[in-house]
């Protein structure tokens, strides 16, 4: 069972193994309508936690993808790069952003739970 | 938004509406407005190309002039206003002592008086600026008039069903119609590049207005957002980012709103020296610029010729629905600026491949009888 984990900037994280899929929640597409461009860093750079790993654009402003995690990019989803709508209907599935092999294969126990992120969306009203 | 802020914002007769259609409000120009409704700008954009959209433009300014002059007006505007028929409406602009713009606004006459609906945020400097020029009784403000905008190619079908008189309507030509028990002025205009119209009613009756149209089975409610889009396709202007102040209307791309009988006679702000830019054009001008990717260039963004030298900055960008692609406007140096110029929009610190784009990115279909 792969673990999910979320971020106060409303990324997730799914671990397998020594590798994590990154996106963005359902919260954070909501929140920022129509996505019309998504720009992603290339395999085999280095994202760092709490940094800029990727950019989206809605129809209004852009806005930055932090990573949860750091590592080096082992993969990116073309897909929403040629579709980005893909992101508002499929967030954690087909609108996935990108793969990275973890640096930390334990760095995902620091990051809320599905449980917590859900009361921490809750708060935001 | 917190509750403190939204205390300060004001609210526009259709405030109610927007929430219960589940708006997102935000504010914009002092007022709390809808910037999009759970359609989504792109499907609202969309929806008004084609077939009819509602706007709140209730923020915006409307003005009574009492007892003043075409000629009057000319002293503060570049347009034909003396010459302007009854019921005819024009797009003018005010202008400082240095010909820089200080609105862009709607003027019309009607009943023998003229009117002018004029910017949200420059509406109360716009006041006492008339009011300084041509007397505090001559201007008045009307704070009890909400105004609709329906845009879109069935907007005249609609309104039809309430008003059969609309239907040939000029565009740019105002009337005033009797629709569901409610007096309205209706001018053919807006701000979509579509056939359209813009309704002023009485503040209380504006919200049974709204809703007797949202109940045509073609419009939608469309928020500020997708009025961004759609304005930027047409390849009109957002005043405070694509004209102000510093910028003329020469440079602007507007000299068409210098009237042929005001550049023989002169007498209105700045004549000296945008009549001297008609014949020796300012350095930099507005052009439409489509970029090559995907990636929208925003306001702000620097744009550089194919070597990287800086020639010119994006004053709106973004994403047009109807293109599927980014378009931009903004000022480049003159030598850059004809149609089909390779250049680059720097976006997040890469230069991104563009080319100068005539306007409208999107034709306009306005009502030509």
């Amino acid at each position: 069972m792969p673990t999910l984990r979320f971020t106060k900037d409303h990324e997730w994280v799914r671990q397998d193994g020594d590798t994590a899929v990154i996106g963005i929640t359902d919260y954070a597409q909501q929140q920022l309508g129509d996505i019309v461009y998504v720009e992603l860093p290339q395999p085999g750079t280095r994202v760092e936690a709490g940094k800029e790993a990727a950019v989206v654009e809605s129809a209004k402003a852009a806005s930055e993808v932090y990573a949860p995690v750091s590592g080096e990019v082992v993969a990116v989803n073309q897909l929403i790069a040629d579709d980005p709508a893909k992101v508002n209907a499929d967030p954690l599935g087909e609108g996935w952003f990108l793969t990275v092999k973890l640096d930390d294969p334990k760095a995902l126990e620091a990051l809320m739970d599905e449980a917590a992120y859900a009361a921490f969306v809750a708060e935001q009203g | 938004m917190d509750s403190s802020k939204s205390a300060e914002l004001r609210r526009t007769p259709l405030h109610a509406l927007h929430l219960a259609r589940g708006a997102k409000m935000v504010p914009f120009a002092g007022y709390e407005m809808p910037v999009q409704y759970p359609t989504g700008i792109i499907a609202e954009h969309l929806h008004t190309r084609a077939k009819a959209g509602l706007f709140d433009v209730s923020h915006m300014g409307q003005v009574a002039l009492h007892g003043v002059s075409g000629a009057a007006l000319e002293t503060l505007v570049p347009g034909d206003i003396a010459g302007l028929p009854e019921a005819r409406m024009r797009y003018t602009l005010l202008l400082d002592a240095d010909g820089g713009i200080i609105d862009d606004l709607m003027a019309i006459r009607f009943g023998g008086a003229l009117h002018l609906v004029v910017n949200a945020a420059t509406k109360d400097g716009d006041v006492a600026h008339l009011r300084a020029r041509l007397g505090d009784a001559a201007v008045e403000l009307l704070a009890d008039r909400a105004l609709l905008a329906l845009q879109g190619p069935q907007a005249a079908a609609v309104l039809a069903r309430l008003a059969p008189a609309i239907t040939t309507m000029p565009f740019l030509s105002g009337a005033r119609v009797e629709a569901a028990g409610m007096s309205l002025f209706v001018t053919r205009s807006g701000y979509t590049g579509e056939d359209g119209f813009e309704i002023s009613v009485s503040a209380e009756r504006a919200a049974e207005l709204a809703e007797r149209l949202l109940a045509e089975p073609e419009v939608l409610p469309i928020g500020l957002g997708a009025r961004d889009t759609l304005r930027l396709e047409a390849g009109l202007c957002l005043y405070g980012h694509d004209i102000d102040r510093t910028t003329t209307p020469v440079a602007a791309g507007l000299a068409w709103t210098i009237a042929k009988r005001r550049r023989a006679e002169g007498g209105f702000p700045g004549a000296a020296r945008l009549l001297k830019e008609l014949t020796d054009p300012p350095p930099r001008r507005r052009v439409g610029i489509r970029p090559d990717g995907r990636a929208p260039a925003r306001e702000g963004s620097a744009i550089v010729d194919p070597a990287g030298n800086l020639i010119g900055e994006v004053t709106s960008g973004g994403f047009a629905p109807s293109l599927n692609a980014p378009i931009a406007m903004g000022y480049i140096a003159r030598p850059h600026s004809d149609p089909g110029t390779p250049l680059a929009v720097v976006v997040r610190d890469v230069a991104r491949p563009a080319r100068v784009s005539p306007m409208p990115f999107v034709p306009t279909r306005y009502y030509r009888g």
